[in-house]
């Protein structure tokens, strides 16, 4: 038997490999993504002021912070039984919009796109946005200034654009001014504009040079999990959580039962655990005969979703359902249900920005400690976030449970990985480019792992050196 | 000739190199004379070779490299170490490679502890063992990159400022050096100060402090004197934009979003006890240190590494 290891998996958010074990014939026997890092926030947030704790979150992703710290002011507004005022709300669902379309930029160019921009076989030392730079300087450019510009617009919203302070138990702590709207409205038009640019370049450069790989890379069939609003259209800051079977059929439920739908199973081989679909029946991940598996992230949302809420939005996803129906199962889809969402978040941006209350001065209402449970749910840009907060009668937090998108998609990830696995390496022969390609079909899912690994464990501390500043061992701790 | 870069990343939220795609225009600048040779998030070199054919772990040498995150498992130690060997300049890149992080409050407990809210109480989970199979395992405890390997330059903030990965890759570039002076938060902070508290108790961001947003900074009061703890007396400056154009002022980004510090630039100084010198500058304008809530955690939220935090011994019973 043999084994192929890729490590690091790179292009995607945080730390994992995969291992592929080989039977004696050479064709695929078992494959693992070993998840391979950990934190432990579920722990160190006990202890803590509950008000704090949007501060803390934060740090539990440097990509999605924006989703994590208004999850957690969600989590925060229902354990003191608050509502934020109207200006409040709408400020937070801005900044969630803007940093939505930043982190849809960052994936489609950053990371996936050198598959398919350069190749997936292209060499590897060009097969990255510095090579997409090199072969197209205006892409390039271009690119960079659109990612680029939701960071300064969050900077001129909240002051602080990675890690941000300003949503608080209550609401917003910082009132937007009409000289700061008049900024961020051109801004968030530019947005659009290259919204509007990556989709159609997309969908005339990209995707049908690669429908073959569509039709094979990832291929499985599961459910999906997302957030839609009371008319059903796709909503990422607030609504009610839509559980879709694989056969299109759903259950829509608040999302403060979540602990009735949802488990988490646990394999030896990661550190990440693997939610599920309790009420389908005992997690099974066998590419045969799945069960209890369901996705989230942009494929979910777009497959959960009647419709989308803005006019253009809209428009890409009949355009999209004529094409490849409801629910789209093939997983590389991802890339291009992603667009659909960047081009709805950067229009939903304007439309708030257009809003006359968007610079009420009314953004918070102040909060008192009790004891209570307060349950925080939202769409991150990787999926369904929900923090769920429990403190005591001094508003200290007493018990934590997190889960975070990116952990709803592990089995998929890992069954999406078997199958191109499978697929691609026979006869014990692979080389570079197929190993990216099985690398691709994790890619898809734009998976975050610092976010997924925010929680801890794994084993003590074998032994660690301790050296002086010339690198000389000066002590050793062991266990 | 390009200067050859190789980045890492340890126990990450990937926040810092976010930071470095936020240089923004200025990247496009600096890109010609840098070559990335290894950048896990954004270039596909790999440790064993392309299709896994090594043994060894197998960094690129490299003038300059950068490392994110603190050191929590024996992988990202040997990815430290394989780096150090490789780089002729190491930088720590934000608050946990410097000081620990965020990741470092995990420091205040034993890892048991950890584990067994993982893996047997957390509410949705089916309970279970922990995980050992083929992963890395964890240290007993967080580390900042200078407790294991000897570190040239340190650039803080959870995230850092981009303007200082500039200055400091400028710096290396012409050959000059690159240090952050010396100052606090409250250095640079644009809002007014009478050195009194304006009287009461000590108070959690439960309500806005007063602001008055159509007049300049100076017009607004200092939030640790209005009784909201602040940590910018003890932390280190360097977060801070320009606000209001050519003719504008500093303001740091907490305090721009009206909110106050919590210390993530880290201590002003090596060395530094940031928990004892907030306690002194909270008594000294006439408030009661003693009303903080959570001190030990709060005051030492980004820096737990360098033994820092700990876990508390076990009460007698």
């Amino acid at each position: 038997m043999k084994t192929i290891t890729i490590a690091p998996v790179t292009r995607i958010e945080g730390h994992a490999k995969i291992t592929i074990n080989l039977d004696d014939s050479g064709n695929v026997a078992e494959t693992f993504v070993n998840v391979v890092e950990l934190r432990g926030f579920e722990k160190f947030c006990i202890g803590r002021p509950v008000e704090e704790i949007p501060r803390i979150v934060t740090s539990i992703c440097g990509v999605c912070p924006w989703h994590h710290h208004l999850a957690s002011a969600k989590a925060n507004d229902a354990v003191f039984g608050v509502t934020p005022p109207p200006t409040g709300k709408k400020l937070r669902d801005l900044c969630q919009s803007i940093a939505f379309c930043s982190d849809k930029i960052l994936h489609f160019f950053f990371l996936a796109g050198p598959d398919f921009v350069m190749g997936p076989d292209a060499d590897y030392s060009v097969r990255n946005v510095i090579g997409i730079a090199q072969a197209n300087p205006d892409l390039g450019k271009k690119v960079i200034r659109a990612r680029h510009l939701g960071t300064q617009m969050l900077g001129i919203a909240s002051g602080k654009a990675i890690h941000p302070v300003t949503a608080v138990p209550g609401g917003f702590s910082k009132p937007l001014t009409e000289k700061e709207r008049d900024e961020l409205k051109p801004m968030a038009e530019e947005v659009l504009e290259f919204a509007k640019f990556a989709i159609g370049f997309a969908k005339e450069s990209i995707f049908p040079k690669y429908q073959d790989a569509i039709e094979s890379i990832g291929i499985i069939e599961t459910g999906f999990l997302g957030t839609v609003a009371d008319d059903g259209s796709l909503n990422v800051y607030d609504g009610k959580l839509r559980l879709m079977k694989p056969d299109g059929t759903y259950e829509d439920f608040p999302y403060d039962q979540y602990t009735e739908h949802i488990g988490e199973h646990i394999e030896p081989w990661t550190y990440l655990k693997f939610p599920y679909a309790k009420k389908w029946g005992d997690f099974n991940m066998d590419l045969d005969g799945p069960v209890g598996i369901y996705r989230t992230n942009a494929l979910a949302r777009i497959n959960v979703c009647d419709k989308m809420a803005t006019p253009l939005a809209q428009a890409e996803l009949e355009e999209f359902r004529e094409k490849f129906g409801r629910p789209a199962q093939q997983t590389l889809l991802y890339n291009y249900a992603r667009l659909i969402e960047l081009v709805y978040n950067a229009e939903h941006a304007i439309e708030l920005l257009n809003d006359p209350e968007i610079t009420g001065k009314d953004t918070r209402v102040p909060v008192t400690p009790r004891a209570g449970r307060g349950i925080g749910c939202l769409e991150a840009p990787r999926g369904t976030l929900i923090h769920d907060y429990e403190t005591d009668e001094n508003g200290l937090v007493t018990n934590v449970n997190l889960i975070v998108g990116t952990t709803h998609n592990n089995a998929p990830i890992n069954m999406a990985v078997k199958q191109t696995a499978k697929a691609l390496i026979k006869d014990g022969k692979y080389d570079q480019g197929i190993l990216n390609k099985v690398e691709m079909s994790i890619r898809a899912y734009d998976p975050c792992l610092s976010c997924a690994t925010h929680k801890l464990d794994g084993t003590i501390a074998v032994k660690l050196d301790i050296r002086d500043a010339a690198g000389k061992v000066i002590d050793t701790l062991a266990n | 000739m390009a200067v050859k870069v190789a980045e890492e990343w340890l126990n990450i939220c990937g926040g810092c190199e976010v930071s470095i795609l936020d240089i923004g225009e200025p990247l496009l600048d600096l890109l010609p004379e840098l070559e990335f040779v290894h950048m896990p998030v954004l270039m596909d070199h790999k440790y064993f070779g392309q299709t896994g054919e090594n043994t060894e772990m197998e960094i690129p040498e490299a003038d300059v490299g950068i490392i994110s995150g603190g050191v929590r498992n024996e992988k990202e130690k040997h990815v430290a170490e394989e780096m150090r060997k490789k780089c002729n300049t190491l930088i720590s890149l934000g608050s946990c490679a410097c000081f620990g992080g965020i990741p470092a409050l995990a420091n205040m407990f034993p890892l048991e502890d950890l584990y067994h809210k993982v893996y047997k109480d957390c509410k949705t989970t089916d309970s279970g063992e922990t995980p050992t199979e083929n992963l890395p395992p964890l240290l007993d405890r967080v580390y900042a990159l200078e407790e294991v390997v000897p570190v040239d330059i340190n650039i803080p903030g959870c995230p850092t400022n981009p303007d200082l990965i500039v200055k400091a890759l400028s710096a290396l570039l012409t050959g000059g050096s690159f240090e952050i002076p010396e100052r606090s938060v409250c250095d640079e902070c644009p809002l007014k100060r009478e050195k009194k508290a304006s009287g009461g108790e000590i108070k959690r961001t439960l309500d806005s402090p007063e602001f008055d947003q159509s007049k300049p900074w100076d017009n607004t009061r200092c939030f640790m004197e209005q009784g909201y703890l602040c940590l910018g007396p003890v932390t280190l400056a360097g977060c801070s934009n320009k606000e209001g154009g050519e003719n504008g002022v500093m303001v740091p980004r907490c305090i721009k979003g009206l909110m106050p510090c919590r210390g993530c630039f880290g201590p002003i100084r090596k060395g530094a006890n940031p928990l004892v010198d907030m306690m002194s500058a909270i008594s000294s304008i006439g408030l009661d240190a003693k009303q903080v809530p959570d001190r030990r955690a709060l005051l030492n939220r980004y820096i737990g590494g360098q033994n820092r935090l700990r876990p508390l011994p076990a009460r007698p019973k």
